[in-house]
């Protein structure tokens, strides 16, 4: 099942094709490559054939649904009613959702159709997916390497045709970073911007719900359905969302382009270097003009986020204590339950966070490390402005190399790097997505692998942001140039 | 020998009566089947998100505007994290550095009508937690027990903690301070105040110093005083041990004490060292408070009189004993309805004495409140006028009140309907006197023989000859000259 979302629900509008028809197509395709690939936690067959028959049965009626019949993969840190909804922990494997998250729902009542539930790093801490404790999820294009992360399983199993969308969410770069791997569009909306309730959290103030698709266009779609105010979520945007899919451009006339001067490509290796430099010379061929913007505090991402995210994510990780639900480990009384049951639920990653963010937030420490993480978030903020009153998009790697081996990454900090350039969007709350921009050829490997270029644009420029990728797309068809053959 | 005195700051925290649970669209409701009020919020199940409710924002305002509170323009939820088991999300949701009020003074009056005030540091908005109960120890507690059981429907129920400065110099004191807030939370309407059902509980911070010190001692926080009379004997008691300790040459040290209230002691729970260290931070799944500048003035506006207040109405404008004024004002409605009686023209005395008298033992016998009965303040008032003006007598009326509780209407149109009016009419109460005079002759012939005390009963005889009707001291006067 190759084609897209925006062709699936065409066909399924116009009783071309059931979405009965499109989701057994794409389960054969899930039992055909998922033992080997790992994309899915939990495959949905039963759920996802009732779903089609019931998207069925309202086309019937007439209805008109903007995802009728798309297949979606739902991360596993998404609720969704009567599902094991594990978020790749030890902690939660058993744990079945009792109720469903609002941006799942508003894709379910557009007419997609849930074939699984998709693997993540432990509570999307991660850009590898390594940190799983639940299975192992290889990348489509070379399966002796990673799918990145925390969206991994969603953006592997959108790569290998297991779904049309996949649902991602990004902290700190988890949607933009596996798409760049797994030669997808991932895309970041304004933090706000969709709903977070259901989601369950990793860094409430960061973590934001979007699409991976292969192809801007489909990720618009889904985008659209997805966003909006949500009443069950403070932090959700009450603003009102101007539709991407309809808005698409084919070119960048006019669009000024701004290349971040601390986010120098060199470094990279000759390979890498060019790759980004042709893509920014495209950019400048489809009319955008490029100009040099600064930011300052760009060094300082991974420090300002390694303090926030872990201390929202100590408290956050907090309710998961053995009384109410998941894994318990008794003990003689309930705080040794807390401790067997938190040494047992947790691994080593999820473990370093809670402590960082712990001691980052205690008496005596909190001045020094979370209230100056949160002054230089502010400043991320300030930058981007001054950025952008000189440009209307950032254009910049999604990540510095391509997928990576299993087990390369065995130093947290080597694996902290790779979100070096997503992070300063997440600390500002950017839309930003990364899009396919071409391939290297990894040392030792006969395996083209892809990349991706971040875009990113001031908040709420979701329309304006999709509409230049759909242009850089249209005109570069980078993703068509290889198949991921190690799945298929 | 050195004079100790007392000081002591209060923190109470009061359940709000909203609709729903601070977080969570449950119903805020005591009691029900355990587990009964409860959803994927207020049981933080993975991905619930709170969302703040806005009339217990409201209430934490007025609450705060009844003491003269400051209301800052800006104000944020704080996540308190500790790990308890009848805490779902292992961190409360508080307010650390930006509370809904700050400052304010509690102006309240002791037994023997003296006022007095106390200045709260700030009144704050957070959530309750659930409840555990400890099973196979026997007792209850949780020292041998096997397992525990937890109840989450209280878990999210909203929680003004209110905080005062340590102006409080007795136990006394420290009853009539809390009595002020229970009163003026109740009748602003922002909770029921039960300490029985825990909507109100309160600890309290004592320490002494010696009589004209201006320093502050070692202060001992005291829990678990379930009353407002256990309040008052463990501060007695706290104060009692802290100057034997000082008078030892020993010194206090800082701890939280708990109140056992069949020992009628405090006892350490816990020292300053093994404190909790709560790693506040601003709660990121709540956005910040900006409150309307508009709306707090309309608030402030729409403040009826505060109990201190009535208080003092009462006591300088009709004279009232500090018994009288005092159940007058912890009832709000039948403060309401003396007022609303003295407005319809009453006097004061004379309403007050229908409303805590007479009204409110019918009231009582017929579990109906006085402000919910048929007698509306204007025919009471209309009642007393007729009594005043000596239409009817005091007899009559309490028969006529009677009627009013159970059938109401306008006292007037009963006096006029049945003829009821007391007469005056010296020829007519001539008539009644003559003819219990001829009834009883031996009567006459007592009093001529000096038993002058016959004199009730011959009133007596022509008042119910009259069927209440004649005026009794018109009787009187008419039987004196007759016999005279």
């Amino acid at each position: 099942m190759e084609l897209s979302a925006v062709e699936i629900a065409r066909r399924v509008n116009a009783g071309e094709n059931s979405a009965r028809e499109v989701t057994d197509a794409v389960l054969a395709q899930i039992d055909v490559v998922d033992d080997r690939l790992g994309a899915y936690l939990t495959r949905l067959h039963d759920l996802a054939r009732v779903s089609a028959g019931r998207v069925d049965a309202r086309i019937r009626a007439g209805e008109h649904l903007p995802l009728a019949g798309v297949p979606v993969a739902v991360k596993d840190n998404m609720c969704l009613a009567g599902t094991r909804t594990t978020c790749g922990s030890k902690m939660l494997e058993g744990w079945v959702a009792p109720y469903t998250a609002t941006a799942v729902a508003r894709l379910l009542d557009a007419g997609a159709v849930p074939v699984g539930k998709a693997n993540m790093d432990e509570f999307a801490m991660g850009s590898s997916c390594e940190n799983s404790a639940l299975g192992q999820t290889r990348n489509p294009y070379d399966l002796e390497r990673v799918p990145g992360g925390s969206s991994g399983g969603s953006a592997a199993a959108v790569a290998a045709y297991e779904a049309a969308i996949g649902m991602g969410s990004d902290t700190g770069g988890s949607i933009r970073e596996p798409a760049a791997f797994c030669n997808l569009v991932g895309f970041k909306p304004t933090y706000g911007r969709v709903s977070r309730y259901g989601l369950i959290a990793f860094a409430s103030s960061l973590d934001q719900i979007g699409p991976l698709a292969r192809s801007v266009e489909d990720a618009a779609l889904a985008y659209d359905v997805m966003a909006g105010k949500d009443p069950m979520d403070s932090t959700s945007v009450d603003r009102p969302v101007e539709p991407a899919a309809t808005a698409l451009r084919s070119d960048l006339r006019g669009v000024r382009v701004g290349i971040v001067k601390e986010f120098g490509t060199q470094g990279l290796g000759p390979e890498i270097d060019s790759l980004y430099r042709r893509a920014y010379l495209d950019l400048e061929k489809l009319g955008a003009t490029l100009v040099d913007v600064e930011l300052p505090t760009a060094d300082y991402g991974l420090a300002t986020y390694y303090l926030i995210a872990p201390a929202e994510c100590s408290s956050n990780l907090a309710r998961f204590d053995g009384v109410r639900y998941g894994l318990r480990v008794d003990g003689e009384d309930v705080g040794r339950m807390y401790e067997r049951t938190r040494a047992e639920g947790f691994g080593p990653e999820v473990k370093r966070r809670i402590l960082i963010g712990t001691y980052a937030l205690s008496s005596g420490y909190y001045d020094a490390y979370y209230v100056k993480a949160q002054k230089a978030r502010t400043m991320f903020g300030a930058d981007f402005k001054r950025a952008f009153e000189r440009c209307d998009l950032i254009a910049s790697p999604a990540a510095s190399s391509p997928a990576f081996a299993f087990h390369a990454k065995s130093d947290p900090y080597s694996m902290y790097m790779m979100d070096y350039y997503t992070i300063p969007m997440s600390l500002a709350g950017l839309p930003a997505l990364s899009v396919p921009c071409g391939y290297v050829l990894p040392e030792g490997s006969s395996r083209p692998m892809p990349m991706g270029l971040q875009l990113a644009a001031p908040l709420f420029g979701e329309a304006q942001l999709l509409a230049a990728a759909n242009a850089y797309e249209c005109a570069t068809q980078h993703a068509r140039q290889q198949r991921p053959e190690g799945a298929l | 020998m050195t004079q100790y005195e007392a000081v002591i700051g209060i923190e109470c925290h009061v359940e709000l009566k909203t609709k729903s649970k601070m977080f969570c669209a449950c119903p805020n409701r005591f009691g029900g089947e355990p587990n009964a009020h409860v959803c994927p919020v207020c049981l933080a199940l993975p991905g619930a998100l709170p969302v703040a409710n806005e009339e217990a924002i409201l209430q934490v305002i007025r609450a705060g505007l009844a003491f003269g509170a400051e209301i800052p323009v800006f104000s944020k939820f704080d996540r308190k994290n500790y790990f308890y088991p009848d805490m779902p999300k292992d961190y409360q949701i508080s307010q650390y550095d930006m509370p809904l009020a700050q400052g304010g003074v509690v102006r309240y009056w002791l037994e023997d009508g003296t006022t007095k005030q106390c200045r709260l540091t700030r009144i704050h908005l957070e959530e309750d937690t659930g409840k555990s109960t400890h099973a196979g120890s026997g007792d209850g507690r949780i020292a041998h027990s096997s397992y525990s059981l937890v109840d989450f429907n209280r878990a999210g129920v909203p929680l003004m903690e209110c905080v005062s400065e340590p102006d409080i110099r007795s136990a006394e004191e420290a009853v009539g301070f809390l009595e002020a807030l229970k009163r003026t939370f109740v009748q602003i309407g922002v909770s029921d105040v039960k300490m029985e059902e825990g909507s109100l509980r309160c600890d309290a911070n004592v320490s002494i110093r010696p009589v004209g010190s201006k320093d502050l001692g070692t202060k001992a926080e005291i829990k678990n005083m379930n009353s407002f009379r256990s309040v008052y004997r463990a501060i007695e008691s706290e104060i009692a041990r802290q100057i034997a300790v000082v008078a030892a040459g020993g010194r206090v040290v800082q701890e939280t004490r708990g109140w056992d209230e069949l020992a009628g002691t405090t006892h350490s729970m816990r020292s300053k060292e093994e404190a909790h260290d709560y790693r506040y931070f601003p709660d990121p799944d709540l956005v910040p408070i900006e409150v309307d500048r508009t709306a707090v003035e309309r608030l402030r506006s729409l403040m009826a009189e505060l109990p201190i207040a009535r208080f003092e109405r009462y006591r300088g404008t009709y004279g009232f004993g500090v018994a009288q004024a005092t159940q007058l004002v912890d009832t709000p409605q039948l403060a309401e309805y003396f007022d609303s009686c003295v407005s319809a023209g009453a006097g004061g005395q004379q309403a007050v004495n229908f409303v805590l008298g007479d009204l409110s033992r019918l009231a009582n016998e017929t579990q109906t409140p006085v402000w919910e009965s048929s007698v509306a303040p204007r025919d009471l008032a209309e009642l007393i006028g007729l009594v005043e003006s000596k239409t009817i007598n005091s007899k009559i009326a309490k028969d006529l009140l009677l009627r009013m509780w159970n059938g109401g209407g306008s006292p007037k149109a009963l006096v006029e309907h049945e003829g009821l009016a007391q007469t005056s009419d010296p020829g007519a109460v001539e008539r009644f006197v003559d003819e219990v005079l001829a009834a009883h002759p031996k009567v006459i012939a007592d009093y001529k023989a000096g038993k002058t005390n016959v004199m009730g009963f011959l009133v007596g005889q022509v008042m119910k000859q009259s069927r209440g009707k004649a005026n009794p001291a018109l009787a009187g006067e008419l039987l004196a000259q007759k016999l005279g």
